[in-house]
C-alpha cells in the first residue's frame, strides 16, 4: 500500500513538471513581443532595455524557465504587465472567492447527483431512471455560462428576488457569512452544480447497476435481507467511484468556473483570467492557470491515494 | 484436411475468414441500422440535428433579413414583433437570420476541432499503441500532462494566450481534444494488437502498415469515432464559451456565443432575446450527445 501510495507521489513530480512547461510557453505562443502590452512604442530604448532585463528576456529561454519555475515553487509569480503589483496578490483572493463557488457546487453535486443516481441504477428501466438519465444528458449538454443567464433573466430580470452580480451588496470582493452574502451565491452555485449533478449522476446511476448484477447482491437476497439494508450494501460498493468522479469534478469546476464567473460578475479567478486575457497579462494568466493546473494534479493525486485506501484492490491493479 | 499442405490449409483457413468477416460485417451494420430504427429518441434527435444542419448551410436562402443589417429604432425589439419573428438584437439586426447565419460559425469552431483531433490524436494513439515499449511510454507521457488541465482551463490558457480569432480557437480546442482521443484510441489498440489473429497476420510475414490498414484500423476506428462525437457536443459548448468570453469570432459576424454575450448587456431590456443563441447551443449539444449515445448503444461499444 505505501509502495502504491509513494509511487503514485512520485509519479506526479514528472507530470507537475511539464505543467508548468506548457504554462511558461505561454508567453512564447503568445504573438509579438510579450511588453508591447507595458510599454508604449514611442518609450525611449533605454527604458526597453531596462524592462527587459527587470523581466529577465534577454536570458536565453531555458535560463528564464529555470528562473521563473524558481520563483513560482516559492509562491513567487512574478509582476503583473498590467497593474505593477505582484501576481500572487491577486491570485490569493481570487482563489478563495472560486472555492467558495467550487465547494458549494461541489456539495450540492455529490448529494443530488448520489442521490438521483443511486435511486435510478436501483430502479433501472423505471420512468424515475428514464427521467433521471434525460436529467443528466442535459445537464452535460446544456452550456453553463447560458443556464447562468436564463437564471439570472429569471430570478432577477423576471421575478426581482435574487441579486443577478457580484458576491456581496455593492459589490464587495470580501466574503462573509451573512444572509446578503449568501443570496448572491445561491444562483452562481446553482449554474455551476448542473454539470457534476450530471456527471456524478451518470457514474453513480451505471456503477449501481453494475453492482446489483453481482453475485453477493443474490446471496443477500437469498439471506432474506430486506431491499432497503441490500440497497446500503450496493452503495457501500459503489463509493470509491463516487468518490474518484465527484474529486475529480472539484478539479474541473475550479478550472470551468471562468465562465460562470463571468456571467455573475463573481470576483474569482475566472474574474482574473478574463482580466488577463484583455490586458495581455502574460504573467497573470500563467500564475492563475498554473495554481489552478497544481490544484486539480493534487486533487487527482488524493483521490487516488484515497481510492486505494477504501478499496485495495485499487492498489494491486 | 488432413492430406492438404500447410500452405493450402491457411490460404482455405483465410477465404473461410474472408467470408465470415464479409457476411458478419452486413449482418453488423443491418443490426445497427434496425436498432437505431428501434430507438425514437436516438431518431428525434437526429432530425433535430439535421434539420440544424441544413437550416444553416441554406440560411442564405432561409434568413428573412440581412443578418448584419442594422436598424436603431428597432432595437431590441421582444420576439414576435412583426417582421422580426426572434426579435431584433442590440443594434437591430433580425434574430432569426442572424441565429440562422451564426450557426455555420459555431458549427464549424464546434466540430473542426474534434475532427482535426481524430486525425492526429488517432495516429498518435494507434503509434503508441501498436509500437509500444518506449514510443508508447514517450507519447503517453506527454499526453498524461495535458490530461492534467481541466479542459476549460485549457483551451482558455491557449486562446488567451494566442489572442482573439476564428483560427486561434480552432488550434485550441484541437490541443485540448488530442489527448482524450489519443488516450482511447491507444487503450484499443493495445487490446486488438494483442490478439491471436494479429498474432496469426504477423507470423503470416504482414508487414506493420498492412496489419494496421487491414486488421488494426478496421477495428480501433468504430470505438474511437463513436468516443469522438460524444467530445462534440462539449466542443460546441467551449468554441461557442470562447467566443462568449471575446476569444474566438469578433463582432460584427454572427456566431451563437458572440450573440450571447453582446446581448448580455441587454438582459434588464430584452431579457428573452438574450437567451436566444444560448438555447441553440444547447439544442446542438444535446442532439450530438443523444445521437452519439445511441449510436453506442446501437453498436454495442463499450469504453
Amino acid at each position: 500500500m505505501f509502495a502504491y501510495i509513494a509511487r503514485r507521489i512520485l509519479y506526479v513530480i514528472p507530470i507537475a513538471l511539464g505543467v508548468t512547461v506548457i504554462i511558461f510557453g505561454l508567453v512564447h505562443i503568445a504573438p509579438g513581443d510579450p511588453l508591447n502590452a507595458v510599454v508604449p512604442p514611442d518609450a525611449p530604448k533605454e527604458t526597453v532595455q531596462i524592462l527587459i532585463e527587470a523581466y529577465g528576456f534577454d536570458k536565453p529561454i531555458p535560463v528564464q524557465y529555470a528562473i521563473w519555475l524558481g520563483r513560482a515553487l516559492s509562491g513567487d509569480f512574478g509582476i503583473s504587465f498590467a497593474t505593477g503589483r505582484p501576481v500572487a496578490e491577486a491570485i490569493a483572493g481570487g482563489v478563495v472567492n472560486t472555492l467558495i463557488l467550487a465547494a458549494g457546487a461541489i456539495l450540492i453535486g455529490m448529494t443530488l447527483g448520489c442521490l438521483i443516481g443511486a435511486i435510478a441504477g436501483y430502479y433501472q428501466g423505471s420512468w424515475i431512471d428514464k427521467l433521471a438519465t434525460g436529467f443528466a444528458i442535459a445537464g452535460v449538454s446544456v452550456p453553463h455560462y447560458w443556464l447562468g443567464l436564463v437564471l439570472v433573466i429569471i430570478f432577477s430580470v423576471e421575478m426581482n428576488v435574487l441579486p443577478a452580480m457580484g458576491m456581496g451588496p455593492g459589490g464587495a470582493k470580501d466574503w462573509a457569512w451573512d444572509q446578503a452574502h449568501m443570496r448572491h451565491l445561491i444562483l452562481p452555485v446553482i449554474t455551476l452544480s448542473v454539470i457534476p449533478i450530471g456527471i456524478i449522476t451518470r457514474s453513480v446511476r451505471a456503477t449501481v447497476a453494475e453492482i446489483l448484477t453481482m453475485e453477493f447482491v443474490q446471496t443477500l437476497e437469498a439471506k432474506g435481507l430486506k431491499s432497503f439494508r441490500i440497497f446500503l450494501h450496493v452503495c457501500a460498493n459503489a463509493a470509491p467511484t463516487v468518490l474518484a468522479v465527484s474529486g475529480l469534478q472539484i478539479g474541473y469546476l475550479l478550472g470551468g468556473s471562468i465562465l460562470v464567473e463571468t456571467v455573475f460578475s463573481w470576483p474569482g479567478t475566472g474574474f482574473l483570467l478574463n482580466d488577463a486575457i484583455f490586458r495581455r497579462d502574460i504573467p497573470l494568466l500563467q500564475g492563475v492557470i498554473l495554481v489552478l493546473a497544481m490544484f486539480f494534479v493534487v486533487m487527482n493525486l488524493l483521490v487516488d491515494i484515497l481510492q486505494s485506501l477504501i478499496d485495495p484492490r485499487m492498489a494491486r491493479s | 484436411m488432413a492430406d492438404t499442405t500447410p500452405v493450402a490449409a491457411g490460404l482455405a483457413e483465410a477465404a473461410i475468414d474472408d467470408t465470415q468477416v464479409a457476411a458478419k460485417s452486413r449482418s453488423y451494420w443491418t443490426t445497427v441500422w434496425q436498432s437505431l430504427l428501434r430507438d425514437p429518441v436516438t431518431l428525434v434527435f437526429a432530425g433535430i440535428l439535421i434539420t440544424i444542419l441544413m437550416s444553416t448551410i441554406f440560411a442564405d436562402v432561409l434568413a428573412p433579413a440581412d443578418p448584419f443589417k442594422t436598424n436603431m429604432v428597432k432595437r431590441l425589439k421582444p420576439i414576435g414583433t412583426p417582421g422580426f419573428l426572434l426579435g431584433a438584437d442590440e443594434l437591430g439586426r433580425d434574430m432569426l437570420s442572424r441565429l440562422l447565419h451564426g450557426g455555420r460559425l459555431s458549427l464549424v469552431m464546434g466540430i473542426s476541432p474534434v475532427a482535426l483531433a481524430l486525425v492526429i490524436g488517432g495516429m498518435l494513439g494507434l503509434t503508441a499503441g501498436f509500437l509500444g515499449g518506449k514510443t508508447n511510454m514517450a507519447i503517453m507521457r506527454t499526453i498524461d500532462v495535458f490530461y492534467a488541465f481541466p479542459s476549460v482551463l485549457l483551451a482558455i490558457a491557449i486562446s488567451g494566450a494566442l489572442g482573439a480569432g476564428i483560427v486561434n480557437a480552432i488550434i485550441s480546442l484541437t490541443i485540448v481534444f488530442i489527448p482524450p482521443i489519443a488516450r482511447v484510441t491507444e487503450s484499443v489498440t493495445t487490446q486488438i494488437r494483442n490478439l491471436d489473429y494479429v498474432e496469426a497476420a504477423r507470423a503470416s510475414g504482414a508487414n506493420a502498415f498492412t496489419i494496421i490498414r487491414a486488421h488494426v484500423l478496421s477495428n480501433v476506428a468504430g470505438p474511437v469515432f463513436i468516443y469522438s462525437t460524444s467530445l462534440i457536443s462539449v466542443s460546441i459548448i467551449l468554441a461557442s464559451g470562447l467566443s462568449f468570453l471575446g476569444l474566438g469570432t469578433e463582432p460584427p459576424k454572427p456566431e451563437w456565443g458572440l450573440m450571447l454575450n453582446t446581448l448580455r448587456q441587454s438582459i434588464y431590456v430584452s431579457p428573452w432575446v438574450a437567451a436566444l443563441p444560448g438555447a441553440m447551443i444547447f439544442l446542438t449539444s444535446l442532439s450530438f450527445n443523444m445521437l452519439s449515445d445511441g449510436l453506442r448503444t446501437a453498436m454495442d461499444i463499450r469504453l
